[in-house]
């Protein structure tokens, strides 16, 4: 039986994170991935690094966001190096457009609470119609306004993830295709029975997503993960036009548009809809009225991560320790912490307490 | 370059492909009738830059794309010509009037 440091289940673009950070701290790690048949929401995201607009009543998030964006230019610079893939990162800043009044006045009072909770450490300010119209040529006139934070950027999150396998292999980390189905502690060490055999470590991080949910009980930790779906338009490559990612529409580096940002609870199911489609491509239509000419080459939909109050889920078990889990929406951003600080807290074996807001302790009954 | 084959005596369109006015045979796809028309430079690639015409002639290589009547991105070899039809060649990636502010024809 293989046997390791560190066993991280899920190879998702959070699991990969913590795991190339393992391995690059001289850690022996293991990758235990489901394969294509995961809902794998690595591979469905829009590709922000989004800070603004997170966090409010809770600052450590906010806090650990900025913490993560700010890290990611050297996270990026690190990681090219290694993989030799340029992942598209840049930080422009970005823009939630508003298109009520109403929405308006929420982002205005968001943007202050934010700045107000983190001792005016968070960046971001309310811009007018005729500030996004210097900044964004081509809006329609649906557009009233927008947030911007010069905090937010983006990347290609399917480069991230590749670049990620690279590294982390690089660093000697061993990824496996095979699904778990079984997980046992005893005398300090963990056992994971897989479709293929059986695997051993000293610790073990959970980053399995939704699976997450199933796994935790195993060993003493409880994630109550639901599924959140997203669809996602891609339109075939344009010439540049959008200098700054928004919440709803972004221009990779490649030049095709995606268009995002819906919201659907229905259980397990990564398809699309037409009627969600449409719907996201008349809002896109609305903001960018140019974009009608576009032609949508590919759409898609993706499972969001998501506890009952939107955060993520750090902790390590109590009864079995050095069993962690790192369950988040919010992969992409949380990359450069996930692989630059959260690794560190593994091998130490104590989660700091700047982390305890986003312990699975808030759940529990009293 | 191409020749029709024998007996094959078309009633023929007027379009206008980069401001010029062409007679071209009515019947064809697009790329067909421009390529008999002798044209052979249909688009610039947007990484290299360099000068494209219709390969495949089966929508698979996209290297007859053309601006037709304004829209971009248009696969030439997969539109019937039709009287009138405005077309342009497409240097680069197709531009929706908000890179550059210009308007197409």
């Amino acid at each position: 039986m293989a046997k390791y440091d560190v066993i991280v289940v899920g190879g998702g673009v959070i699991g990969v994170s913590v795991a190339y950070g393992l391995a690059r701290s001289g850690q022996k790690t293991a990758v235990l991935d489901e394969g294509d048949v995961a809902f794998r929401a690595a591979r469905g995201n829009f590709g922000l690094i989004w800070v603004q607009g997170k966090g409010v009543n809770c600052p450590e998030y906010a806090r650990w966001t900025r913490r993560s964006a700010d890290s990611w230019k050297h996270f990026t610079q690190e990681l090219e190096k290694l993989s030799g893939i340029n992942i598209g990162y840049c930080r422009p800043g970005g823009m939630n457009l508003c298109l009520s009044h109403e929405e308006m006045e929420t982002r205005t009072g968001l943007i202050a609470r934010l700045i107000d909770e983190s001792d005016g450490e968070f960046k971001g300010s309310m811009l007018s119609r005729e500030a996004i119209m210097e900044r964004l040529p081509g809006i329609g006139p649906s557009v009233l306004g927008a947030s911007f934070s010069p905090m937010d950027g983006h990347v290609n999150p399917l480069l991230l993830l590749r670049a990620l396998y690279s590294a982390f292999k690089q660093k000697g980390g061993d990824l496996r295709t095979e699904t778990v189905t079984d997980i046992s502690w005893r005398k300090s060490v963990f056992k994971v029975t897989t479709t293929k055999g059986e695997v051993s470590a000293n610790k073990i991080v959970l980053a399995a997503g939704l699976g997450n949910r199933k796994f935790a009980p195993k060993v003493g930790l409880n994630v109550p993960v639901h599924p959140e779906r997203g669809q996602i338009l891609v339109t075939e490559r344009l010439q540049p036009f959008l200098k700054y990612p928004t919440s709803l529409v972004r221009q990779t580096k490649e030049g095709g548009v995606l268009l995002g940002d819906s919201h659907e609870d229905v259980g397990f199911n990564d398809g699309t809809s037409p009627r969600v489609m449409a719907s996201i491509a008349q809002r896109a239509r609305s903001i960018f009225p140019h974009l009608e000419k576009a032609r949508i080459v590919r759409a898609w939909g993706a499972l969001r991560i998501l506890a009952p109050d939107g955060l993520p889920i750090y902790d390590q078990s109590i009864s079995c320790p050095g069993a962690f889990t790192a369950s988040s929406h919010s992969g992409v951003t949380l990359a450069a912490t996930h692989a630059l600080d959260f690794p560190k807290y593994v091998i130490e074996g104590a989660l700091p307490t700047q982390l305890n807001a986003m312990s699975e302790k808030r759940f529990h009954v009293h | 370059m191409f020749t029709s084959l024998k007996g094959n005596q078309a009633k023929t369109v007027t379009v206008i492909f980069e401001g010029r006015e062409l007679s071209v045979r009515k019947g064809l796809t697009i790329a067909a009738a421009l390529l008999e028309a002798g044209i052979t430079h249909f688009r610039n690639a947007p990484v290299s830059g360099a000068a494209r015409a219709p390969f495949c002639m089966m929508g698979a290589c996209f290297d007859c794309l053309l601006i037709v009547d304004g829209l971009p991105n248009q696969q030439s070899c997969l539109i019937e010509i039709r009287e009138g039809m405005r077309l342009e060649r497409q240097s680069g990636s197709a531009d929706l009037i908000i890179a550059t502010g210009k308007e197409p024809l």
